[in-house]
Formats: C-alpha cells, structure tokens, sequence
C-alpha cells in the first residue's frame, strides 16, 4: 500500500528582525498510510503545527520550505497555488485549536461550510451545499441541524463550535484530516465529546488523520503512531503502544509521566525548564539542557533518529539501552 | 430594534436643547459687539439710534430672557432673523442645505468608492508598485489643503483645459430646475430635463471629487490596514485552508470584517462634512452652509452661527444614529436591547 503521506527531510527556516535565517524544522520524517491515525505530541515551539501547515502552503509569508512532502505520490513542497488550492479542504481538511478565531465571525455557520463545498464544485448552488452543510451536522452531532446553520459562530458553544469546524473539514471527504490542537481551548468534558466524534468519524470513514497535541493523553486513545518532537526534530517515532511502554527518549519518558493517570499513583513529574527558541538552539541534542540523564556527548553532537529497541530514538542514551546496561 | 431606534430619537431633542443653551451662551460671551454688523459706522455716536436697533433686535433685554425667548422660538421652528441678510435664518439654511448636502453625498460616495477600490487593490497587492501609488494617491488626498488641491484642479481642467465648467452650482444665466428637493441633480430628473441634470452634474463633478479625494485618503487606510489585519487572521486562514483562492479571501471574508470601523468613519466623516466643506464651497462659489457658516461667524450674527450650529448638531445626531444601526446591522456579535 502506497502512503498517503510521506515527507523527506522536510525543513522550514523562518527569518527574524536582524534577517537571520534559523530552523524551525530540521528535517522531518513522516509517513501516514491511508485510515491510519498519526499523532504528532510536543510542546509549543517543537515545530508541529509548522510542519502540517507547511504541507498546505500555509505557513505565513517569509517562510522558506525544503525537503519533500508528498500527498498520494503528487509532491506538496513548491506545488503550484493553483493546485494546492485543489488539494485544500478537497483532499486534505483541517481543524484548527480555537475554533472562536478560527470562524468568520460576522458570516453564518451554514454559509462558511457552503462555501467549502461550492468553492470545489461549481456546479452546486449554493441551497444545495446549505442541505448538505445540515447533513454534515448531522454527522457530528449537532443537534437542530436546520436551524442551527443559519446560526453566527458567537451564538455556539465551544465544543458546538468544534463539531462544526470538524463538519467544514469533512465538507468534501478528505482522505486526510489534519487536526491541530483541536481539544486544546475546550473543557476536559468537551475534550472527550470532540475525541470519541474523532475516533467515531475514523471508523466510520476511513479517513486518515494527523492529530497535534501537546497532550499525550489527547493522542492514546486514537493514534496507530505517535511521533515526538522537540526542537524542530522527531526525537521519538513508533507505534502508539511502543511509544507508551517501550520508552526510548528521556523527553518522551517526561511527558509521559506529565500525564495525570485516575488511579492517582505516583507523583506528577515536570520537565523542568522551557524549549529552546529557534534563533538559540544548544549545541548538540536540543533537549540536553533539560535532560535529567545528560553526558558529556549529547552537548556536543546533535543524535539521528534511528531504531532503538520497539521505537525510532533520536538519543546518544535511550532509555531501554540504559536499562540494559543497568541489568548488566 | 425598533424600540432602540425610538429611544434614541427621543433622545435628540434633548440633546439639541443642550446644544442651543450651549451655542447662544458662547456666542453671548463673545468680545465682539453685534452691533457692528446692525448700525451703519457713522451711526454709532447717535445713542437713540442705537437704542432703537438695540430694542429692534432685543439686544436690550437681559440675558436669560433673551435666552428664554431664542429657546422658545427655536421650538417654533424660527431661529431668528440674520443681522446679515435680514432674513429668517431657517429660511436661509432650508435654501443652503440642500447645495451642501447633495455636494458632501457626492462626495462620500465618491471618496467611499474610491476608498473601498484603493484599499483593496493595495490590501490585495501589498508590498508593490500597485500598493504604493494607492498609498500614495490616498495619502496626497488627505494631507493636500483642499483650497490647494481644489483650485490646482480648477485651473488645471477648467481654465486650461475646459473639461469641466467652471465655479458655482450651474452656469451664469441658467435657470436652476424647479425646486423639489433642492437637490439640483433631483430636481432637473424630476422636471425630465436630461441636457440640464447633465450639466448640474458636470458642475458637481470637480468640487465632489476634490472634497471626495480628501475622504478616500482617510477610508483607504482605514480599509487597507482593516484588510491586512483581517488576512493574517484565524479566520483567514481557515478559508485558505478550504482551498479559497485569495481574492475570496479578501473579498469575501476580510472585506466583512473591515466594515464594521469603516461604518463608524463614515458616519462621522459625512456628518463633519456638513460644516466641514467650507473650504471646498470657497472655492467653487458652492452657495451652501459652509460659506454661510463663515460670513455668520465673521459678522458675529448669532441667530445664523445658531442656526447652523444646530444643524451641525443634527446631522452628527442622526449620522450617529444611522452609524449605529448599520453597525448591528454589519456586525451580528451586537445585539441591540
């Protein structure tokens, strides 16, 4: 089965005022397999969210993008406007974190959503896409469909709201969702509401789906693979059980004991300091200066993400060698 | 809505009574002497003509009677006699009005056009050659004096290259159409004289674009930063990801946007017009209520500088009103109680 998409070394850099060139991306490698669930988990600043936009073309002006991203074989990377204009909410939706902002506030609901069916075919009137924007409604549990589609984004409520932009990026039934941060501005109810529709909407569709979150917790559940990423790099890839219970990164290790479990057991750990800026990455492993395990080669020499134990480690001393050097 | 609306109707003549205490009590308190403008110079030495002007006019009377009595007779409609023309001052506006308004009208649709195109094309093409000569061209509008930029264009194209007509509402010698609405262009359509509404507005066009160019300097940045924000938001970026092209994007999802603080520039940059165009009627011989508002000011005629104080009252009151309306209107975030 071919992938649904593969990037290569993907790399963005962005400029700053004194017009010095750094790396937000340093070479990313992912691939998605069609229905399959990705989760993409790190802090703010990682490079996360830029990696998914750089996919559309949607990063902001000044950006500079390189590598290879590829979408069913077509190559995104430098693809005409005309066409990624095609790929947009056709093939590919997406689901932003705040989905107040993230709506034309002085537009209608049912319009927006309108808009994104007849913006790819033309041949539907405008009453046409209004009755299938109900339908969509329908599909993520909105109760009143018909009258709710007349209804102004203020008029919703936060998790109303989220299903409705869930709805607008299945307008088209994309093959891929790209999902950034979608729970993240939402109650912890809501949150679980909007991942059970996720889930929901991945078995009944098939659709395939990249999920960004900085909750590992948000990504369990759903994900066939997480990849972990710290300072522009994946530092840790591989299937969402390996990930959890073979642990290879230390940073990894640190959001997943971040995570509060219901059985209150164990302390809640914290990594402790702030990720790196892009204009002033450490030498070496990126994370070292936060690393409780650091040595004297992680300051000098950056880690390749390579195959350790059940996972992909970017790691001069993954935590599963460590053991075993323990038991030795 | 409609309750929101007749509350605030039923607030203005309250507000206008407050504006007339106001207007009488500054221009009482004036240095100059009215008397100036009533008794020929030679006069003056003669105390009991004086005495008789002053009784005439009742400048003999203390203030608060004479405030009380300009109050009451403002609530009949009469705002008194002008000492300049001698003739009822609401006389005199009803005749002028009418010039003033279908000038700065003309001129808000002018310059609000203008304003919504330049700041589109320099919001769409931001950053080109495009961008900077409508920044330019807006910029010149709302930083050249109108008595500068006004007669510069007169010369220019009336005097030397006779596209247009010269000064004034109509030609010398031509009869205005009969009067409807004062409004000559109304007017001359109303009586079915095309040749005649085509001259009324050829005499219109350069004073309305003179005094229109200085508005779209002002709506153009306010569109073209409304614009750029709007496009470098959330919501535009949603759109972009729905495979909008840009021009959608503009058009349709940032223009929205950028009119809700353009309706509230434009409701104060046509109210402000009405006393604000003095300078452009000058120039073109414009007999309207900016030229009057001067030669009142200049005579110290008080019942003329209250007539169009009032005025000016009434058309930031209603411009106020309207502004408000559309802005519920625009914006469905305002729900009006």
């Amino acid at each position: 089965m071919s992938p649904l998409l593969k990037t290569k070394d993907l790399r963005i850099e962005f400029r700053n005022d004194d017009g010095i060139w750094a790396e937000a991306l340093c070479g990313v490698d992912l691939s998605l397999d069609p229905g399959e669930v990705l989760g993409i988990v790190g802090e703010s600043g990682s490079g996360k969210s830029i990696a998914m936009m750089a996919l559309l073309q949607l990063l902001p002006r000044g950006a500079r993008v390189s590598g290879s991203a590829r979408f069913k074989g077509q190559e995104l990377i430098g693809m005409p406007p005309a066409r990624i204009r095609q790929l947009r909410g056709k093939s590919i939706g997406c689901v932003f974190q705040d989905p107040l902002s993230a709506f034309n506030s002085v537009l209608r609901i049912g319009d927006q959503i309108a808009e994104a069916i007849t913006l790819h075919d033309r041949s539907m009137s405008k009453r046409d896409a209004l009755k299938e924007a109900e339908r969509l409604f329908e599909l993520v549990a909105i109760p009143q469909p018909a009258k709710r589609i007349r209804q102004y984004p203020h008029e919703f409520s936060g998790g109303m709201r989220q299903r409705a932009m869930i709805a607008m990026a299945l307008a088209n039934r994309p093959e891929l969702l790209i999902a950034d941060e979608p729970t993240t501005a939402l109650d912890v109810t809501v949150q679980a509401q909007i991942l059970d529709l996720l889930r929901d909407l991945r078995k009944d569709l098939g659709i395939g789906m990249v999920l960004i979150t900085h909750d590992l917790g948000v990504v369990a559940g759903i994900a066939d693979k997480i990849a972990v990423m710290y300072g522009g790099r994946i530092v840790e890839r591989g299937t969402t059980d390996d990930v959890f219970y073979h642990t290879a990164h230390p940073y990894s290790a640190g959001l997943i004991g971040a995570v509060p479990s219901l059985d209150g057991t164990g302390k809640l750990q914290q990594i402790d300091g702030t990720p790196p800026s892009i204009f002033n990455r450490p030498s070496g492993c990126s994370f070292h200066p936060r690393c409780s395990q650091v040595e004297e080669i992680c300051r000098m020499q950056t880690p390749e993400l390579e195959s350790v134990g059940e996972t992909d480690c970017a790691c001069h001393l993954p935590l599963v060698t460590r053991d075993a050097k323990v038991a030795e | 809505m409609l309750a929101y609306i007749l509350r605030r109707l039923i607030s203005i003549p309250f507000l206008l009574l407050g504006v007339a205490s106001v207007s009488f009590l500054l221009s009482q308190m004036t240095k100059g002497d009215p008397l100036a403008a009533l008794v020929p110079e030679r006069m003056m030495s003669n105390p009991e003509i004086v005495a008789a002007v002053k009784a005439e006019w009742g400048l003999d009377q203390p203030l608060p009677i004479r405030y009380v009595r300009y109050l009451g007779n403002l609530l009949q409609g009469d705002m008194g006699t002008s000492f300049s023309t001698r003739r009822p001052v609401a006389l005199d506006i009803a005749e002028r009005l009418p010039a003033t308004l279908e000038l700065v009208i003309a001129a808000m649709i002018i310059g609000t056009f203008m304003g919504l195109a330049l700041g589109l094309l320099s919001a769409r093409f931001r950053g080109t050659i495009v961008d900077s000569v409508a920044r330019i061209f807006a910029l010149l509008g709302s930083s050249l004096p109108v008595f500068w930029s006004g007669l510069i264009l007169l010369y220019v194209l009336s005097v030397q290259l006779r596209i247009v007509p010269g000064t004034g509402r109509l030609p010398p010698r031509v009869q205005p159409p009969p009067d409807v609405t004062g409004f000559y262009t109304i007017d001359a359509l109303l009586a079915g004289n095309f040749p005649l509404f085509l001259q009324v507005l050829s005499h219109l066009a350069l004073p309305a674009f003179v005094l229109g160019w200085a508005v779209t300097g002002i709506i153009t940045r306010l569109v073209r930063s409304s614009l750029v924000e709007g496009l470098s938001l959330d919501y535009a970026r949603t759109a972009r990801a729905k495979g909008a092209p840009e021009r959608i994007v503009l058009i349709r999802h940032a223009l929205p946007n950028a009119m809700i603080p353009l309706l509230t520039i434009l409701g104060f940059t046509f109210a402000y017009l009405i006393t604000g165009a003095v300078l452009t009627e000058a120039i073109f011989s414009w007999p309207g209520i900016g030229s009057y508002a001067v030669r009142a000011a200049a005579s110290l005629d008080y019942p003329a500088i209250g007539g169009v104080t009032i005025v000016g009252a009434v058309a930031f009151l209603l411009a106020n009103l309207v502004t408000d309306i559309a802005y519920a209107w625009a914006n469905p975030r305002i729900k009006v109680h």
